[in-house]
């Protein structure tokens, strides 16, 4: 973590777990989102974030970037989240710089209604970058990434508003590892997607994965299959077994697990 | 069982009579209204436009917006013909018929002349008015929409905002005379002595003076801000919400600060909104004479608003002419006349144009915006 944490403390540091949530409770005003939730999250690898709806995915999400902290009355009531070892929610560390290293990708795509150039050089221009070549590759650079430059590149002027559905989801991606986070949390970011854009961003992802650290929430279980390599299955705000993808898909060790798979509920 | 005497019914239904009374009762008040409304501005689109055009080119008689408000002089020559000239014009025919006699002279107060005065003094009480009111307003809807958590006080806050917006403008009237003309604090070496308190500031020999403005273009700016306060702060909040929540979702996700977020990614997207519902308040700020009269307006003034004067800024200090006020002395003050119709429908005329023109402005600004900014 470049900004965030400057000198995080070795004995801390382990050095293959990006993000660990350990014995999380979390509260929207009076009603319990999520219970006594372990999880270590590894680094430069990707994770899905699997169960049934309500149960708490996109919640421990926008925990891990602090986003909930918009939530007026939204709060943890117990335990806490180390991204390289560092509380995050310690006085001690500045959100908006939090967030600088944890990007974010959201379930319904929503670049800004500018050019598309704008639109990846945004995060930049918040660091305050005002060199025109560094912002020009940087911006080149996250549209290859997100696979989309060979589609915008004649067009990087245009208002973002008139890609299609995908190519703006995939725009938010490149708006997103622009800016080079550590980890990146995707809410379902191919819900809205046809199976060519989807199998794009995952692609994009698979590419992605040995630079940034991946959660993704998905409620598609191929999808999960395929791009992950943990999957952590929810059920009502508890994390109910979480593990290698190849062993939860094949062998999970818990019939909840197996039955939601198999599509038998939820 | 299906019966089909039951669901033919023969002959008018139950009920049509009533329906046709009902019907024509609805219909017709409401081409009451319209013809009330057709009526009125026929007449005033009748007498008046003739003022302000003109059969040849240009077509439009700029004499009358452009030149300043003068007394009407109406006599007759030797020769028996009649003659209706303004104060300077009179006077200057005096000066060549030196010795001639004239019959029958009668004068008109501010029928002569144009309106120059009276619009520029609108023009500037609205700029004034506009830039207080935008400044307070938007910021004022920024914190209700952006900061404030949404509790039971902020309700009550935004409530009785929405109150003001219904107090008539003579109370308003009486709030800026009250508080702008005669309290607010001035910096003075001399204090007035109805200065209702003053404190030493121990820089020469000046005084913080509690004396007010006075009726001046200042006071008469800040009384129809407030009056419009209430307006713009409503508006700006509304254009503030509907941008969606996730531009600022997204932009606190790459690592902006709040005020960047709304900088960057909520301002530019209401500010289109928020300049449309402006253009409306123009329309009425620029209307009203309850607030002005006792804080800013004058019935008669020799100069237009920035002539005569020692310092620029001496403009905010004095008072001025507007358009709103000259219409109710035109009407209430002087005795109406075939010669002073001109003056009376022409200013009338001049204002439901720029009104209008107002209007129809912020509808298409707001067509083009609707068209334009889609998410
Ligand atoms: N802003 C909020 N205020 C109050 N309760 C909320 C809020 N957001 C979510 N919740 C509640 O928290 C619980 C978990 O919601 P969450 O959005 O995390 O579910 P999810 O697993 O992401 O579901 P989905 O798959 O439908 O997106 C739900 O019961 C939901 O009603
Ligand atoms: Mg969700």
């Amino acid at each position: 973590m470049h900004d965030t944490m400057h000198h995080p403390p070795a004995s801390l540091q382990e050095a293959c777990t990006s993000v660990a949530v350990h014995d999380l409770d979390f509260c929207y005003g009076a009603s319990q989102a999520l219970t006594g939730i372990n999880l270590e999250i590894p680094a430069n690898s990707v994770t899905a974030f699997i169960g049934p709806s309500g149960c708490g995915k996109s919640t421990l999400l926008r925990c891990i970037n602090r986003m909930n902290d918009e939530i007026p009355a939204a709060r943890i009531t117990r335990g806490g989240i180390r991204i390289s070892g560092i509380d995050i929610y310690d006085p001690s560390v500045d959100v908006v710089k939090l967030r600088r290293d944890v990007g974010m990708v959201f379930q319904k795509s929503n670049p800004f209604p500018r050019s598309i150039y704008e639109n990846v050089a945004f995060g930049l221009r918040l660091r305050g970058e005002r060199h025109k070549t560094l912002i020009d590759q940087a911006v080149e650079g996250a549209l290859r990434a997100s696979a989309l430059w060979d589609e915008v590149k004649d067009r990087l002027h245009e208002s973002a508003l008139g890609l299609s559905g995908g190519q703006q989801q995939r725009l938010c991606i490149a708006r997103t590892i622009a800016v080079k986070p550590e980890v990146i949390l995707m809410d379902e970011p191919c819900s809205a997607l046809d199976p060519i854009a989807t199998a794009k961003v995952e692609d994009l992802i698979w590419d992605l994965k040995n630079d940034y650290t991946f959660v993704i929430v998905t409620h598609n279980m191929q999808q999960a299959a395929r791009v992950s390599d943990k999957t952590a299955f929810f059920y009502m705000g508890e994390l109910i077994e979480s593990s290698d993808t190849s062993k939860m898909f094949s062998n999970p060790s818990i019939k909840k697990t197996e039955e939601y798979i198999s599509g038998r509920f939820g | 069982m299906f019966d089909p005497e039951k669901l033919i019914r023969k002959g008018l239904p139950k009920g049509h009579f009533k329906d046709l009374v009902v019907r024509s009762l609805l219909g017709g008040t409401t081409y009451f209204v319209v013809i009330i409304a057709a009526l009125l501005f026929g007449k005033i689109l009748i007498d008046g436009a003739p003022v302000l055009f003109k059969a040849e080119a240009p077509f439009v008689d700029f004499e009358f917006l452009t030149s300043k408000n003068q007394t009407l002089h109406v006599f007759d020559d030797a020769q028996g013909t009649r003659h209706q000239l303004p104060a300077s014009e009179y006077s200057a025919y005096l000066a060549k018929h030196e010795g001639v006699p004239i019959h029958n002279e009668q004068t008109y107060s501010y029928s002569g002349g144009g309106i120059a005065g009276p619009i520029a003094g609108t023009a500037l009480l609205t700029l004034g008015s506009m830039i207080l009111a935008l400044f307070f307003g938007v910021s004022a809807a920024i914190y209700l929409s952006e900061y404030a958590k949404q509790s039971p006080f902020i309700h009550a806050v935004r409530l009785a905002i929405l109150n003001l917006a219904g107090i008539p403008s003579i109370v308003f009237g009486l709030f800026g005379f009250s508080v702008f003309v005669l309290a607010v604090p001035v910096i003075t070496a001399t204090p007035s002595d109805r200065s209702l308190l003053t404190l030493p500031l121990f820089i020469g020999d000046y005084v913080m003076s509690f004396q007010g403005w006075n009726s001046s273009l200042m006071a008469g700016c800040a009384t129809l801000a407030c009056m419009i306060l209430p307006v713009i702060i409503t508006a700006s909040e509304e254009s503030l919400r509907a941008v969606p929540q996730g531009f600022r979702d997204a932009s606190l996700a790459m690592g902006a600060t709040r005020w960047q977020t709304i900088r960057k990614c909520v301002l530019p997207f209401s500010l289109p909104g928020i300049l449309t519902s402006s253009l409306l308040a123009i329309t009425r700020v620029a209307g009203e004479t309850a607030p002005i009269m006792f804080t800013a307006a004058v019935a008669a003034k020799d100069d237009l608003p920035w002539q005569g004067l020692k310092s620029p800024f001496d403009v905010l200090s004095s008072q001025v002419q507007a358009l709103p006020y000259h219409i109710y002395t035109l009407a209430a003050r002087i005795p109406s006349s075939e010669f002073t119709q001109r003056a009376q429908y022409g200013s009338v005329f001049v204002f439901l144009l720029l009104v209008a023109t107002l209007s129809l402005g912020s509808m298409i600004l707001r067509a083009k915006l609707r068209a334009k900014l889609k998410w």
